[in-house]
């Protein structure tokens, strides 16, 4: 049996999480109000650094790739994880194909989707990707730290990632914050 | 003036709770007899004023009284009826009068209801639910009053949420609550044992049907949320993890471990600790998930907009209940003993095992839910945990509770054998190895898993109830009144095993949906799940107070016109906002749904999905709080619990074979 001691501290571990809890909650409403904790901010902690090492297959018939084949392209490459059951894909993909006929190379990476899921889409929307890797059980967007599809990151020629868009690219999206990253790009 | 009258039955109400909390706390150590008779009918009368509170809202609602800024903003005078209602309570500080209604109907349950408590335990437990309601009153009435008025009043409203104009979202906030905040009454249960000093079987047998009551209310409240979500975000999904389902999800896990733990405590007089633990903490729980969702904390595509001061309040509310009542058990609980002794092996070993369970996936679930915010906090690092941690994390977790689940009720008290359990579920394992191999080989491991791990709690449930009035070993006449007089908390426990085994089957068998996202012009079709799907018009339709386009989808099979779908998108005039209403068509085991998302040249974009066994989701939780009801009315609930001394040994016909 345990002594009285440790059995009165083991019963007051519930009341210490809570106390720890209830002071960070008070230090998070703080932060909010001076603005420096925004929850609704999609920011993504790998901005300014290289990804994560991962190396993916080939999917719908195209050549798959991996971190090294980013940090060796020697041209700023922007990533778009995207899957054939998204809508907001389907939305995207007129912007995307504007951006590859525009110059910029674009690397797909499907995000749970099968190739010929993946295949029926490209068809289906068009195909702006020039390589295509298959990210089956969705490891690779978690370690990018990926909040949902589609979402996008600019890779710059030093392998680094510079810019990201959380959600479907648009007109403004792509004026205000990806074509002035792309001009910092090489 | 209506408003008025509402404003000033609220500011009665924090009074009369102020008295209840007082009398009922300390009426027990002053022996005077009048002051234990008040306590209830303090907590009538709160309920009462609350409630004339409430209807002043919901009238200055329908009569669209623009001059309440809660109404104003929230509703219009071309909102249907029924929506200018619910209306009310579809915003921020509505929400919170609903809150408070049902948490002082929770008070007066208990004051009616409770004839047969100690009139010491009625009163404390009374004076600590009035202290609750209290403070909640006091926030209400302080910083989010819903009676606020503006001037000068707009011409129009700026009318309801699109979103919120659907039937399954209007009821669903008073189902969510009423789960939430009935385990309010298991709170102050345990809190006035702590103060006692005395929890015995009498307490489990009190405790339990409270908790039964709210759990079957948060189980209904969760499964109409995700049948909403289902229906109407347009993509078929149930569940995605949202920071808001998971505060729903939390206390109803450890609702669940409380559950089962008060069985425990009633049958056995062990365990007393962990459910009282559980107790607070599952209300706890329920509170914490207020405040985060009405903080703004939790990014969430459900979060109200609130201001600071409304959060430092929730939070110094939450530190008063959860904090005060963990000081006293980290002071009281030492006191509580437990007296049965029992077998790793045995039905309590069994019960202890699903409460470990329901609590690791809890605290996965909690962790995940509050990762980013702390993570922020202290490193400054900004990431999400998203659906893909959720699904690697709990759903590992809950695989063992399923292998448990059609066992553990077979299992004697105090001392068992596994062996004869299984003996007698050989066909569900059977069974279930069956399903799990055909599904594997004509799909995948996942959804094989899943559907035989359904089908094995499915019928390890009815295996339990066969093997209780001994089918086909006695004539089956025997059988069938044993039936009817079998305890019905065997036939509500049972069944609740059976829904959350169909819930299971519902959850894996959509692992295997099929969809298509396509653009076609009239005319045009797509092949999906053997069907053959043909747009054949676009047509305007009137609403009440949208305009519609919709689609006629015809869906064939060989040739052959099975049905007509038409999903349409509704353009709400003064909100300037459009939603898709989906259209569905089940059979009962498989849905076929059709999106319409957008037109163009023309043309439609759709999305086409078939759902294997999605109904099965909703309709397993439906069967879940139906045995909870079962259960209820068992005769030990009804007739009320007997004195404390005779509770000392329960009767021996109920405490199972």
């Amino acid at each position: 049996m345990a002594s009285v001691l440790t059995r009165r501290l083991l019963l007051a571990t519930p009341l210490t999480i809570v106390v720890l809890g209830g002071l960070g909650f008070y230090a998070l409403l703080g932060r909010m109000q001076t603005g420096s904790y925004d929850p609704h901010a999609f920011a993504n902690p790998l901005v300014g650094k290289a990804p994560p090492a991962f190396s993916l297959p080939g999917t719908a018939g195209q050549q798959g790739f991996s971190s090294t084949d980013l940090a060796a392209a020697g041209k700023p490459i922007l990533v778009n994880f995207f899957a054939s059951w998204c809508i907001p894909c389907v939305q995207e993909a007129p912007m995307l194909d504007q951006l590859s006929k525009s110059g910029l190379v674009i690397w797909g990476i499907a995000y749970q989707d099968k190739s010929d899921a993946t295949a029926k889409f490209l068809a289906d929307n068009g195909n702006p990707f020039q390589r295509l890797a298959s990210d089956l059980d969705g490891r690779t967007a978690i370690n990018w730290g990926v909040y949902g599809v589609p979402e996008s990151f600019l890779i710059n020629t030093k392998g680094v990632i510079i810019w990201h868009y959380a959600g479907a690219l648009n007109d403004d999206v792509v004026t205000s914050g990806l074509l002035p990253a792309l001009k910092h790009a090489s | 003036m209506i408003p008025e009258l509402g404003h000033f039955a609220l500011a009665l109400a924090i009074a009369i709770a102020g008295a209840q909390a007082v009398i009922g706390i300390f009426g027990p150590t002053m022996n005077d007899n009048r002051a234990l008779r008040a306590a209830p009918a303090l907590a009538i009368g709160l309920f009462g004023t609350v409630g004339a509170s409430f209807l002043c809202l919901v009238y200055a609602g329908i009569v669209s009284d623009f001059t309440v800024r809660n109404v104003a903003e929230y509703s219009d005078s071309t909102t249907p009826l029924l929506y200018r209602i619910t209306g009310t309570w579809g915003n921020h500080d509505g929400s919170i009068l609903l809150w408070c209604l049902i948490l002082t109907l929770c008070g007066a349950t208990v004051a009616t209801f409770g004839r047969n408590l100690p009139s010491s335990l009625r009163a404390r437990v009374l004076g600590i639910h009035g202290l609750v309601c209290g403070g909640f009153l006091l926030f209400t009435l302080t910083v989010s009053d819903p009676f606020a008025r503006i001037w000068p009043p707009p011409m129009h409203g700026a009318g309801v949420n699109p979103i919120l104009q659907d039937p399954g979202l209007a009821f669903h906030p008073p189902v969510l609550y009423t789960g939430y905040v009935g385990f309010s009454v298991a709170f102050a249960f345990a809190v006035a044992a702590l103060i006692e000093g005395r929890v015995d079987a009498a307490w489990g047998r009190w405790v339990r049907p409270w908790t039964l009551v709210s759990w079957c209310f948060l189980t209904s409240g969760i499964a109409l949320g995700s049948w909403w979500s289902y229906y109407t975000l347009g993509w078929g999904g149930y569940w995605f993890w949202d920071p808001v389902e998971n505060v729903a999800l939390l206390p109803w896990l450890t609702g669940t471990a409380l559950l089962h733990s008060a069985i425990i405590v009633e049958k056995r007089e062990a365990m007393k600790i962990w459910a009282v633990l559980l107790a607070i903490a599952t209300f706890s729980l329920s509170l914490c998930g207020t405040f985060l969702v009405r903080s703004g904390l939790l990014n969430s595509v459900h979060a109200f907009a609130a201001s600071p001061d409304q959060g430092y309040f929730i939070l110094a509310l939450l530190g008063l209940t959860i904090g005060g009542s963990l000081i006293l058990f980290t002071f009281r609980a030492p006191v509580l003993s437990a007296s049965g002794v029992f077998a790793p092996i045995s039905r309590e070993g069994a019960l202890i095992l699903n409460n470990i369970f329901l609590c690791v996936i809890a605290v996965v679930v909690f962790m995940g839910t509050l990762y980013p915010p702390f993570l922020d906090l202290l490193f400054g690092v900004q990431l999400s945990v998203g659906a893909p941690f959720f699904n690697q994390t709990a759903i590992p977790l809950t695989a063992p509770l399923i292998l448990a689940m059609a066992v553990g009720p077979l299992l004697p008290w105090k001392r068992a054998t596994l062996l004869p359990a299984l003996q007698k579920l050989w066909i569900a394992a059977v069974v279930a190895l069956i399903v799990a191999v055909i599904v594997d080989l004509r799909w995948n491991a996942v959804a094989a898993l899943g559907l035989g791990g359904g089908a094995w709690v499915v019928l390890g449930a009815i295996i339990d109830i066969a093997e209780r009035v001994r089918l086909f070993r006695i004539p089956l006449n025997h059988s069938i009144s044993r039936l009817f007089t079998m305890p019905r908390a065997a036939i509500g426990a049972a069944m609740g095993h059976f829904g959350f085994g169909v819930t299971v089957l519902g959850i894996a068998g959509m692992t295997l949906a099929a969809h298509v996202v396509t653009v076609l012009q009239p005319g045009q079709s797509v092949q999906l799940g053997g069907y053959q799907w043909t747009l054949n018009d676009i047509h305007d339709a009137p609403g009440p107070n949208y305009a519609k386009r919709v689609a006629d989808v015809t869906i064939s099979s060989d040739g052959h016109k099975i049905m007509v779908l038409h999903p349409s998108r509704r353009f709400f005039t003064a909100q300037k906002i459009t939603t898709s209403d989906a259209a569905i068509r089940t059979n009962g085991i498989n849905d076929i749904y059709a999106t319409f998302a957008g037109e163009q040249d023309g043309g439609g974009e759709f999305r086409f999905n078939e759902h294997p066994m999605a109904p099965e989701i909703w309709l397993g939780g439906l069967i879940m709080a139906l045995g909870g009801g079962i259960s209820l009315s068992d005769r030990r609930f009804r007739i009320g619990a007997p004195a404390r001394k005779a509770a000392k040994r329960p009767a021996s016909s109920i405490a199972a074979e």
